[in-house]
């Protein structure tokens, strides 16, 4: 990764990455007096401890059910991320072309869950739906990948090639033999990834965990919830144990037939959304003006798109801070340099518990608990996101060898020397990072909080997709004008 | 792998066709805790079966949108509408028609309930002093939790419940909406009164804490609608022979778990009223 660089002039670069995350801090400390953080709830021990005492004596819901579930969760993960590699790798090879970069960022930049709410509206609860669901943003994300792997390899093997060698050969002989291990491991942490959003697409009606989550959560039978949370983080933390190089492709074969069977597909469905729903309006009667499309337009932008795009500014910037504040604060529990081995365990577990939550359910069971206001989104997010960069910096804390002449007090070797030394890194996660939470921040909305996802999941439900689809539009503009700002502010940072 | 894919895709897309033959498919508007929801229209699902010789088949979905949709795609054929959500799915579905209701459903109403915090109690009308307070709705396309409501706060109030209370929230079912007031997290709700009773009935409700505070005037509400083109496709007649089979129903335990009385005849113009009010409300263009 590019950032070690930096570190043999160190001195020169800190106070520029230390300049940037005060900005940030003082942005969100801006935002703090327009964001909601109230706990409305009258008395939220009293459903945290019932959820607590859930974990003590979790109960299992009907096996077969959740096997099945469990098995749909897997299936669509891997089919999804499966076609996605395919798919994003064709991408990545024409990733020099504008307009291809241009695409895969739109792809990228729209939620898997907002996906999933497109394509239930023509495909309807179809495993299609569910697969492409997950396949289509997640191309987006391995087109960019891959092509920035494949470029990062080192160039000579390419060089020593005979003039007239074809492109094909010169990528199967050179490239991508030199970045398949970068590939292969970026698609394993994807696959992750892919669970939790399988899981997520439960909450739109999916067969998959969060279908069965959603239900008990909602009816508070919180011993079943617990018991299948505990199920998925099992499922995530013996990844290792289950995914090797043979049984990959046993899972790709196998997923098809685990989806369950949904309802059938009507084709004429889909040229109807494509040719009448999703035109404005104003546009679909004999009488159509620019008059009524203008006003159409500024009605929603007014209404709905502007309050929604505020909400999910300032929510997402504070969310941002804290997830900063908190991934700082927790990557020495799993840094060698802060505790013994056995000391590492409960930071590690504590670290996987979180980061293998996905935000939307930690925000879903936040707000059961705190009562509506954006102060679950903001904790939900920091604590997924907090968990998953402070383990990222502690694992990159691990590769540093201390100077002989290191602070022997925690304290003072965390400030003096673990902090210092890990900070430009940390920097490059967190601008990598808030994209992400940005996008994560706009689909918490369909749970109620009023950013822009809340608007689309409004248009939803008044069957009035013209509207959902500009909404999700402007959404995805938003998140690829920060993802611009952040690449710029990195490449500044690194210099 | 790509091949393997294709494969996958090519025998989804290939079951997907075959289970196009002909079974009978419904759904509701999940208005109420899931489990309630499942068991009262698996038993619906059974009775069908055995009436109109035919496989039926109950497919749950998680919001009332997604009930519109699946039949407006033709993926279901008949659903347990709500007043709101019906007058939409039959917009859409040139040809369909509104079967049957409950013999509560001519004259459905809603209840404004509050958390005993408040102080308030039942009234003629609802209290001035409910501004600012904090209040759900249940989802965002209920008829008796969100459109009357609405409607009827607007007309007593004259501005939109954003502008009246401190927040707004949707809660997504009845059920949900008594839970929340319950605890606290919003001070009040409007919810179907038919829910309320049945909660209170089964002592799921603890009323020292939530009361009733206002009742709205009556609608109409919930009802069966089917698709138009039902006969081409299961024989000429079908469609009747549905709606006897709705009006037949007299198990006492299938229509308790509904809670109705009874179903009776139902037709599109029954439910204009909410059709005239969803429009005021902008809710329909």
């Amino acid at each position: 990764m590019r950032f070690t660089n930096t570190m043999d002039r160190p001195a020169y670069r800190w106070p520029r990455g230390v300049r940037i995350a005060l900005w940030f801090l003082l942005i969100a400390l801006a935002c703090i007096p327009f964001t909601d953080l109230e706990i409305s709830s009258l008395d939220p021990w009293i459903d945290l401890s019932r959820l607590l005492r859930g974990f003590m004596a979790p109960q299992l819901m009907q096996p077969s059910l959740v096997i099945e579930a469990l098995l749909a969760t897997l299936a669509f993960a891997f089919a999804g991320v499966g076609l996605a590699v395919v798919c994003g790798f064709v991408l990545a090879l024409a990733f020099n072309n504008p307009v291809m970069r241009g695409f895969c960022a739109l792809l990228r930049s729209i939620h898997e869950l907002f996906w999933a709410l497109i394509f239930l509206q023509f495909f309807g609860l179809h495993p299609l739906t569910g697969l492409l669901a997950i396949a289509v943003p997640y191309a987006g994300v391995f087109a960019r990948m891959f092509a920035e792997i494949l470029d990062q390899v080192p160039k000579q093997p390419e060089q020593t090639l005979p003039a007239d060698t074809g492109y094909l050969s010169a990528l199967l002989y050179t490239r991508l033999p030199l970045a398949w291990p970068h590939l292969v491991s970026y698609t394993s942490y994807r696959l992750e990834c892919g669970i939790r959003s399988s899981a997520i697409l439960g909450f739109v009606g999916l067969p998959t965990l969060g279908y069965y989550l959603e239900s008990s959560f909602s009816q508070g039978y919180y011993p079943e919830v617990a018991a299948l949370l505990i199920l998925f983080y099992l499922l995530v933390a013996s990844k290792k144990l289950w995914l090797r190089r043979w049984t990959f492709p046993v899972f790709i074969v196998g997923s098809p037939f685990f989806m369950g069977e949904g309802m059938p597909i009507i084709w004429g469905n889909v040229w109807r959304f494509f040719s009448q729903d999703i035109v404005p309006a104003p546009l679909r009667g004999s009488d159509a003006s620019w008059q009524s499309l203008i006003d159409w337009f500024t009605h929603i932008l007014i209404d709905q798109a502007l309050p929604g795009v505020w909400n999910t500014l300032i929510l997402s910037q504070v969310a941002l801070a804290v997830t900063g504040l908190f991934a700082l604060s927790l990557f020495p529990l799993i840094s060698r340099h802060c505790f013994s081995p056995a000391g590492r365990l409960p930071g590690h577990l504590f670290l996987v518990i979180a980061r293998s939550t996905p935000e939307y359910l930690l925000a879903y069971i936040l707000l059961q608990l705190l009562g509506p206001s954006m102060l679950p989104a903001v904790i939900a997010l920091a604590i997924h996101n907090g968990a998953l960069i402070g383990y990222l910096t502690g694992r990159h804390s691990n590769e540093i060898q201390l100077r002989h002449d290191a602070p022997r007090r925690r304290l003072d070797r965390y400030c003096y020397e673990l902090l210092p030394r890990t900070y430009p890194a940390f920097l490059s996660f967190m601008l990598y990072r808030w994209e992400v939470i940005m996008r994560e921040t706009a689909i918490l909305g369909v749970l109620g909080i009023q950013t822009i996802g809340f608007f689309v999941d409004s248009a939803i439900q008044e069957i009035r997709f013209d509207v959902a689809l500009l909404l999700i539009l402007i959404a995805a503009m938003m998140n690829i004008f920060v993802d611009l700002i952040a690449r710029r502010v990195q490449r500044s940072f690194i210099g | 792998m790509f091949r393997v894919l294709v494969r996958g895709l090519l025998l989804m897309l290939l079951t997907g066709a075959v289970n196009a033959a002909p079974v009978f498919v419904f759904t509701a508007i999940p208005d109420q805790d899931e489990t309630q929801l499942k068991q009262r229209f698996q038993k619906v699902a059974d009775y069908l079966q055995e009436t109109l010789q035919t496989e039926v088949r109950f497919v749950p979905v998680k919001s009332y949108a997604a009930t519109i949709t699946a039949f407006r795609n033709n993926q279901v054929q008949l659903a347990w509408f709500g007043g709101l959500s019906g007058v939409k799915a039959r917009e859409l579905v040139p040809g369909s028609i509104a079967l049957a209701q409950g013999i509560e459903d001519p004259e459905f109403k809603s209840f404004f309930i509050a958390n005993s915090a408040t102080g308030l109690s039942a009234a003629e009308h609802l209290p001035a002093s409910v501004r600012d307070l904090t209040f759900t709705f249940g989802s965002k396309g209920s008829t008796s939790g969100r459109l009357m409501p609405e409607y009827y706060l607007r007309e007593q109030f004259g501005e939109s419940p954003d502008d009246l209370f401190s927040r707004v929230g949707y809660s997504g079912n009845h059920s949900r909406t008594i839970a929340l007031v319950e605890s606290g997290a919003y001070q009040l709700g409007a919810l179907n009164y038919k829910v309320w009773e049945a909660a209170v009935a089964d002592g799921k409700v603890d009323t020292s804490k939530v009361q009733v505070i206002w009742e709205t005037p009556s609608y109409p509400d919930y009802q069966w609608t089917l698709r138009g083109d039902m006969d081409a496709i299961y024989g000429e007649g079908f469609s009747e022979r549905v709606q006897q089979a709705l009006l037949n129903m007299t198990d006492p335990e299938l229509l308790s778990s509904f809670p109705r009385s009874g179903f009776i005849p139902a037709s599109n113009d029954d439910f204009e009223p909410v059709r005239v009010v969803a429009k005021q409300v902008g809710l329909l263009d």
